[in-house]
């Protein structure tokens, strides 16, 4: 069975974030890293491997820094990789970067698509149910189990008041949650062996896209305004005394709090 | 100003809290228009509420599998009612799971754009505008979509609007739904928080957390205690929920909740970025840590540093104290 992960470079959460006037990361202020969700994602993928045989291929849409996101995955057992790279496709919206990925994984055979749940940048959880939509295959999304079998894929599927247990016929996208599995750590042999591992790049022309399916300019959706909110300040802290629960109910009651 | 369609959420008898928010959000930017998807007889179930909570016009679509089939039903209608019905001006959707699987799709569907989890929306020469919360609540970006926007919204970010007694006219749609080819339900399962009574941790005014220093599983019964005396929902911090005290549902945070309640009370949380950019627009946070440099303090509108097993068994009391003299009182 062969498996596709998607995977997205991301600012790092426990740095600084910032967006420019126009609405996009800044990338220079961020340390950018893997999303810790595709990890976990990856991470299910190769389980599946183990079980099931087949190759996992890692697909990842962005500037040509996104290589060592890709390389992070391939070091912890991913067989290739395609990179999707054109200075064209910066500021793509949702829509514009399904149908890019949509259009790269008409040029593989898969039976599965594994994405995570939600990317801690934009959050919008739109591509994977997006891409199910462009490949007509059926969308299971986020799943905190998974499992595959005679040409189905099953899993536990986590919502506001409970969890459903769903099934779906493969091929089929899923998203996946981040209590689905705890990453591996790449080993140094496959730190090595990743620098041996294929990694085909796509350009918008490769994708045979056009350019009105691409970049900022051509976004279905437009950015008018950026407000910076004002950074919270400290309030009154103290040092229990032995009434410090009497005083914060105090604190509560004239805040009409309680 | 046109027609705004909104997505009901229900369980099959009654509206969901999020659906009159979305009904009250679609008033603001045009004519709200309901679409009802549901099993054989939901329509006619829902129709007084829906029209209560501002719904001119219900477009019912019903059938057998609305329930077993994930999302593709209200695609299939949603898409129906845009391509017949003239003077669309926007589709409003709950940013909740289900709700987001049937946007993100529609949005291809229909070929126009999505702007996913906004507070807020507004309308000014003809053109709708979203407001989002992006980077854990640092930044509010307000955009537009080219074409019918689709926007799905925050629950809990919109607020009502008083009751009418008007009732809708019913259009029925019909939609042909296969089940081969969608995801399908198998089962569901109706967890412990959902049926434990206390306010939804998403939409909650008030919210009680608990971290790494509420030290384990049997202690965390403390902050429920909080929760309860509070009338609040209960939260955790990844680390919290990391070393097994509480299920995953209810962390806080980057990759769990985001949440703005009117009160946030961290108790034993250190407040690492991770936990602040899922909380920090909470209008008024509470911190109780034993750690005087922990970061949660420079957040905290108050801030106690003390141990949390004498500070809070304190606070319960004084609360329920204030309470029954407020009973006296009246």
């Amino acid at each position: 069975m062969n498996v596709v992960v998607l995977i997205k470079q991301v600012p790092d959460t426990y740095g600084e974030r910032k967006l420019s006037p126009e609405g996009r990361l800044d990338r220079d202020v961020s340390d950018v890293i893997i999303d810790e969700i595709n990890e976990r994602a990856v991470e299910i993928a190769l389980q599946l491997q183990e079980d099931v045989g087949g190759e996992v291929t890692v697909v990842t849409m962005g500037p040509k820094s996104a290589v060592d996101t890709i390389r992070k995955a391939l070091a912890m057992g991913a067989n290739k990789a395609i990179h999707i790279v054109d200075d064209g496709l910066a500021g793509s919206d949702a829509l514009q970067t399904s149908g890019a990925i949509a259009a790269a994984l008409k040029t593989i055979e898969f039976d599965l698509v594994i994405a995570g749940n939600e990317s801690t940048d934009g959050r919008s959880s739109a591509v994977p149910a997006m891409l199910s939509e462009r490949l007509k295959v059926s969308l299971l999304t986020n799943l905190v189990t998974l499992s595959v079998a005679q040409g189905s894929v099953a899993g536990t599927r986590s919502v506001e008041n409970g969890t459903m247990e769903v099934r779906a016929s493969l091929p089929a996208v899923v998203s996946v949650a981040e209590k689905i599995a705890d990453p591996r750590f790449p080993k140094l042999k496959g730190v090595l062996a990743a620098r041996r591992k294929p990694i085909t790049t796509l350009s918008i022309s490769d994708l045979g896209l056009f350019p009105l399916e691409a970049g900022g300019e051509n976004s279905w959706t437009q950015v008018n305004d950026v407000i910076a909110q004002p950074a919270r300040t400290s309030g009154t802290v103290i040092t229990d005394d032995g009434t410090a629960g009497t005083q914060l109910a105090g604190f509560l009651a004239a805040a009409k709090l309680i | 100003m046109g027609k705004i369609l909104v997505l009901a959420e229900h369980d099959q008898h009654a509206l969901k809290d999020v659906t009159r928010e979305l009904l009250a959000a679609a008033a603001r930017i045009g004519e709200p228009v309901a679409v009802v998807v549901g099993l054989p007889g939901t329509g006619d179930a829902l129709l007084a509420e829906l029209g209560a909570a501002g719904a001119k016009t219900a477009y019912v679509a019903e059938t057998e599998h609305a329930e077993d089939v994930l999302a593709t039903p209200a695609v299939l209608a949603l898409e129906t009612v845009a391509n017949t019905v003239d003077d669309i001006a926007g589709i409003l959707i709950a940013s909740s799971v289900d709700g987001k699987d049937v946007a993100a799709r529609l949005s291809v569907r229909l070929n126009t754009g999505l702007i996913a989890d906004a507070v807020n929306v507004e309308e000014s020469d003809g053109t709708v505008m979203a407001t989002q919360q992006v980077l854990g609540g640092t930044y509010s970006v307000k955009s537009t979509v080219r074409g019918i926007p689709i926007i799905t919204i925050r629950p809990g970010t919109i607020e009502v609007t008083q009751p009418t007694s008007a009732q809708p006219s019913k259009i029925t749609i019909d939609i042909v739904v296969d089940p081969v080819g969608s995801g399908q339900v198998v089962a569901r399962d109706e967890d412990e928080i959902a049926s434990s009574g206390r306010p939804d941790l998403r939409t909650a005014d008030i919210i009680v957390s608990g971290g790494r220093g509420i030290g384990s599983k049997e202690n965390f019964a403390i902050i429920e205690q909080l929760a309860d005396a509070l009338g609040a929902a209960v939260g955790a911090s990844r680390a919290a929920v990391d070393a097994g005290y509480i299920e995953h549902k209810a962390q806080v945070g980057q990759t769990g909740a985001t949440v703005s309640p009117r009160l946030y009370v961290a108790v034993g949380i250190s407040g690492a970025i991770q936990h602040l950019a899922g909380m920090q627009s909470a209008k008024t946070i509470v911190a109780i840590n034993k750690d005087a440099n922990a970061p949660i303090f420079q957040f905290a509108d108050f801030g106690i540093v003390g141990d949390l097993f004498e500070i809070v068994p304190q606070l319960i009391k004084a609360v329920n104290a204030r309470r029954s003299d407020e009973l006296i009182n009246i």
